[in-house]
């Protein structure tokens, strides 16, 4: 039978190109000069969502919140065989912490109607925390299954899940639905198809409009381009906090139960330090010293 | 609304043995209360756990709230959050700690998205501190800090949760000193009955291997760590040999770990094991916040690295500008000859 799957996607900073050049001397980091990247577990979720749809039939479902340029990501979801994509988009869902998060997502995914499997990365490498799966769960009142690695089965309205922690693995049964937060070691993400990618190039929200009439400009107007794209199916559905049915207070910084205290560039304390040459004499003068501390005996 | 400023505790435990970072936190709920004036809360869950609340409260619990039930015998989210969010929605917890195991950060979402209260993951430091609202203008007294890296891991963020109840947080193992156990300490043992519902039976446990943990970073007196400079198999092997000949153990910077050198049970840092050796060497690690986290209360740092502004070389006692695949060997070859 078809499964309908519905992946959550996040655009985070590449935290793993820091090198000299982002970082600063002070241990601080240049943000801006980090690439933005497709969060590498939410590739995976997509991967084991594109699966089940190839096994088993049904569609695939990529959203994402974010500002405009978070389009890139769905269009790398499309350009990888999702269905459908969705940009929830507003100033008002901006400086969310996982909890106002996991509201707006879940109010989309209910908007979105009748699914089987919520997926998403176990945590995104810009903060790491994992809240975010399980407070969606919560909120839209279905099991969780964290740490998935491998789907065992799927049967009617029944999952067999393996999941994987450092120190162990568990084989879980569940009903569907639920949602699964999905590890790196599940599968290895396809590449962006070629023939996809040609097709879906133009894929745009409409803030991104004026960007391609500038590249484009024999389509002359932006309604003359958004009709072009509505009738191929290039069009991004975006959502703003209109199109959700939220307590508005319960959205962005404000719905944010955490708030930032204060943020402190760490000022390193220099220890007391000795420079040791790294040549055969340098090195003997070291370990005698260690020795001599009994830090090496 | 507030009854009352206790700092409550969940007590991991897997076939009675209770995990080291529930006892950390133990100690650490202890000190917070202290500066509260308030008490220490065990929350534990399980099945035939009859001796577990007397250990708990010789590790610093003044009031164990114990679920015991068929169907807590194995951790599931669902059974256990539904015993967990009733209590805190009839007591009302000030401070909610949790240590982010696989455990730790499977439940402690779900409890804050059920109860509606903020969560911050990963804290390597707590404290208790005044947080004034500027677009409010009101000023909140004794709230938890709670510390942590952010923004990838390379500034010190302090977060707090002003309006919502429990502050909760969850906190990594080895991060907090564990105290010992005092056994003349007594404490009041509070039996708690499950009310589960039947859409809390969703899923099943159908096997389970655990296996025991073969790296000992946080209890190691030596840590030889290797990171993005040694991303060259070879020098990862020598960051190997030098450790063995230290008799220490194998650490890593999560670019190593990333890179796919050596697993993650080797990660040293915030989101990684806590370490305090006697001598840590850093063999190509830049030193993020994140990394420092995890290492920088270690006795002797050694860094070699061969970018000579490398924000480590701030912390470590001995500096090596110079390139691994040359300085490690000198290091191994220096070392065997004294033990000749």
């Amino acid at each position: 039978m078809p499964y309908h799957s519905i992946v959550l996607v996040k655009q985070v900073p590449d935290t793993r190109a820091v090198t000299g050049e982002v970082m600063s001397a002070e241990g601080t980091m240049n943000r801006s000069a980090l690439p933005a990247i497709f969060n590498p577990e939410d590739l995976n979720a997509l991967e084991m969502a594109l699966q089940i749809k190839e096994q088993h039939g049904g569609t695939v479902t990529v959203l994402t919140m974010g500002p405009m340029q978070a389009s890139e990501v769905l269009r790398e979801a499309l350009y990888r065989g999702a269905d459908r994509v969705v940009l929830l988009t507003d100033r008002k869902f901006a400086g969310a912490d996982t909890q106002a998060t996991s509201y707006t997502l879940a109010k989309a995914v209910e908007k979105l109607g009748a699914y089987d499997l919520v997926l998403c990365g176990r945590q995104a490498i810009d903060g790491d925390t994992a809240q975010v799966g399980p407070q969606t769960a919560e909120k839209l009142g279905v099991p969780q299954i964290t740490y998935a690695e491998s789907i065992a089965s799927l049967n009617g309205d029944e999952i067999v899940v393996q999941r994987a922690f450092d120190l162990g693995t568990e084989l879980v049964k569940c009903k569907l639905p639920c949602l699964l937060t999905v590890v790196g070691s599940a599968n290895r993400p396809r590449p962006a198809s070629a023939r996809k990618r040609i097709e879906y190039k133009l894929a745009a929200v409409p803030a991104e409009y004026p960007r391609l009439l500038q590249k484009w400009p024999e389509f002359g107007s932006e309604a003359a381009l958004e009709q072009f794209l509505a009738e191929r199916n290039l069009k991004i559905t975006t959502w703003t906090a209109a199109d959700l049915n939220v307590d508005e207070a319960q959205l962005g910084l404000g719905g944010s139960p955490t708030q930032v205290h204060k943020v402190n560039y760490v000022v390193l304390e220099a220890a007391e330090s000795k420079e040791v040459a790294p040549t055969p004499e340098g090195i003997r003068g070291l370990i005698e010293e260690l020795v001599k501390e009994y830090i090496v005996g | 609304m507030i009854k009352d400023r206790n700092i409550w505790v969940f007590v991991e435990q897997d076939e009675g043995r209770i995990n080291d970072v529930s006892l950390e936190l133990l100690s650490k709920g202890q000190e917070l209360a202290q500066t509260l004036g308030s008490q220490v809360w065990a929350v534990v869950c399980g099945h035939e756990i009859t001796d577990l609340p007397q250990v708990i409260i010789q590790h610093g619990a003044d009031h164990v709230l114990a679920a015991d039930h068929a169907e807590l015998e194995l951790y599931r989210t669902l059974p256990y959050a539904r015993v967990i969010t009733n209590l805190i929605r009839t007591r009302l917890p000030y401070i909610f700690l949790v240590g982010a195991t696989p455990v730790g950060r499977d439940l402690a979402p779900r409890l804050a998205s059920a109860v509606h209260c903020g969560l911050t993951a990963d804290c390597t430091d707590l404290q208790i501190g005044d947080y004034t609202s500027k677009k409010e203008g009101v000023t909140y007294h004794d709230l938890l800090y709670q510390i942590r890296p952010a923004f990838g891991g390379n500034v010190i963020a302090t977060i707090v949760n002003p309006k919502t109840r429990p502050q909760m947080a969850t906190v990594r193992e080895g991060v907090m000193r564990r105290r010992e156990p005092d056994p003349s300490r007594t404490g009041v043992l509070e039996l708690v009955k499950p009310a589960f519902h039947a859409e809390d039976f969703a899923l099943t446990v159908l096997s389970r291997e655990i296996r025991e943990p073969t790296v000992h970073l946080k209890d190691a007196s030596v840590v030889v760590a290797g990171g993005a400079g040694a991303t060259d198999p070879q020098d990862f092997q020598l960051v190997r040999e030098l450790a063995h000949l230290l008799g220490g153990e194998v650490g890593a910077s999560r670019a190593a770990v990333d890179a796919g050198l050596i697993s993650r049970e080797h990660q040293v840092g915030q989101t990684g094991t806590t370490v305090r050796p006697r001598l840590y060497i850093a063999a190509g690690i830049s030193g993020s916040v994140q990394h420092r986290a995890g290492m920088d209360k270690s006795n002797k740092i050694i860094a070699i690295n061969s970018d000579p502004n490398a924000p480590i070389f701030q912390i470590a006692h001995y500096k090596i500008v110079g390139d691994l695949g040359e300085v490690l060997p000198l290091l191994i070859k220096t070392l065997r000859e004294k033990a000749k």
